[in-house]
């Protein structure tokens, strides 16, 4: 296995510091997170990258905080394991937390981090869809400035973001949401673990008491250049009663609504049926009743 | 460029020079001479390199050096308690958990990163948690039996 060449690594402390390391220093940097995506593009796509700055050593990148609005505050250096594991996020949002538990093993959630899988904009990242069906919000520093944008938005195409080369994404903002938005995140892929989705959806929806659907959001993942909303989908399921007919009409939209491309994974044809299925899937088990997935034993067996 | 990197490493107060771009599992095996950790992969695929970093299990094989000051490693040479093997090492050798080995250190300190956590798991937590170490001499029901009994011999100690 190919080793990494002789690079400078800097260890700023603060989003400033870090920020003007890479202007002073130029082209051929790299921001280090977990470094689950770096090392692997440095090993297998030859990437060279002259220096790294680590941000690791930032101290406000690393929290989870809950504002007084209710609102939800990831640090961009929160680690997927911490996110799966985290009381809070069970409680509030259990399928975040379940997007998050399906990314790779356990020793790489415990350094992969939600920032660095945002930033280097996988499509098939699998925390994208569960983010963006819960509207959550990119806080993007540079060196003196801040700025907030959709996450929808963040993405513009597979590994591009927005960001210009000396921001750094330093947290996942999610809006307060009322307590019975429910959520559900499938992926669909070849293995159980260790895999990477051939199709991602997530869904997010709140009921009025007649059962009615007053708020949805259903996002994708890996069937697009970047995750993305099912807008007509959600405009069919909004403001009526859930039944299997609407849930599968929905599902037959967001197949047409996405375009995924043929590859070495699957077909583009295959992909755009599972999407149909999978939407389908997530609706349903979103709005039911009485069951809220624990163990991945479960969350497993509920899939098919 | 070398680096200064102060480490407790086994428990021991350890400084050395590296340079920043050495992987951590190059480090460990070609520059401390703990050849305990293995590379399977390289690239986050197989578990052989897990090591614990600040308590936590990660594939050593995806670490730079250069980041590593001031952190706390335990690599398998480092699970013994004293003198004596881990119940979890005793399990595996009366279990027939190895075959050729090559995994095995990779899920010696998973499965020891599972019992801290979890002293009494399920065949499925069992698992679940060993689903980033691969064995391609695919021992993989005697591995998880391993884990069981390991996990009894804990609990039971723990009530002695
Ligand atoms: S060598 Fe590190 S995971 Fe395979
Ligand atoms: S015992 Fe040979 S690889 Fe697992």
């Amino acid at each position: 296995m190919k080793r990494t060449e002789p690079l400078e690594i800097y260890q700023p402390t603060s989003v400033n510091e870090a920020c003007r390391i890479i202007k002073q220093s130029g082209p051929g940097g790299h921001f280090l997170a977990g470094g689950t995506d770096l090392i692997i593009a440095i090993k297998e796509k030859g990437w060279v990258p002259r220096y790294v700055v680590d941000l690791k050593r930032i101290p406000s990148l690393s929290e989870i905080l809950t504002n007084s609005d209710g609102s939800l505050v990831l640090g961009a250096l929160t680690t997927m394991r911490e996110i799966e594991i985290s009381p809070l996020i069970r409680d509030r949002y259990p399928f975040l937390a379940q997007s998050a538990a399906e990314v790779g093993s356990i020793q790489i959630r415990h350094r992969a981090t939600i920032g660095g899988n945002m930033a280097n904009a996988t499509p098939s990242a699998d925390v994208a869809p569960a983010l963006i069906a819960l509207d959550a919000k990119a806080k993007i520093s540079g060196e003196n400035s801040e700025r907030i944008v959709a996450l929808e938005k963040f993405f513009v195409g597979p590994g591009k973001t927005l960001m210009k080369p000396d921001e750094i994404l330093t947290a996942l903002i999610i809006p307060p949401h009322p307590a019975t938005l429910r959520g559900e995140y499938i992926k669909f892929s070849p293995r159980e673990m260790m895999d990477l989705a051939y199709v991602g959806v997530a869904v997010a929806l709140a009921m009025d008491e007649r059962k009615k659907v007053k708020h949805v959001r259903i996002a994708l993942g890996a069937v697009a250049p970047i995750p993305m909303r099912a807008r007509k989908a959600e405009a069919i399921v909004l403001d009526q009663i859930l039944s299997e007919e609407i849930a599968e009409q929905a599902g037959g939209e967001a197949a047409k609504e996405c375009s995924p491309i043929s590859d070495v994974r699957s077909s583009a044809d295959y992909r755009r049926e599972m999407v149909r299925v999978n939407t389908k899937r997530a609706l349903l088990n979103a709005a039911s009743e009485h069951w809220r997935p624990t163990s991945w034993v479960e969350r497993r067996d509920r899939r098919y | 460029m070398k680096k200064k990197i102060q480490l407790t490493l086994n428990g021991k107060k350890t400084i050395l020079e590296a340079p920043a771009h050495r992987l951590l599992l190059d480090l460990l095996r070609d520059e401390i001479g703990l050849t305990g950790t293995k590379e399977g992969c390289g690239t986050g695929d197989c578990g052989a390199c897990t090591v614990f970093l600040n308590g936590k299990p990660v594939n050593s094989c995806l670490i730079l050096s250069g980041e590593l000051d001031g952190a706390e490693l335990v690599t398998i040479e480092g699970l013994k308690i004293g003198p004596e093997l881990h119940p979890i090492q005793k399990a595996f050798i009366q279990d027939g958990g190895a075959q050729c080995g090559y995994c095995t250190p990779g899920m010696l300190m998973m499965a020891k990163a599972l019992l801290d956590e979890n002293p009494n798991p399920t065949e499925e937590e069992i698992r679940f948690a060993l689903s980033g170490n691969l064995c391609r001499c695919t021992g993989y029901a005697k591995i998880i039996q391993a884990v069981q009994d390991a996990a009894k011999e804990i609990r039971q100690a723990a009530r002695r």
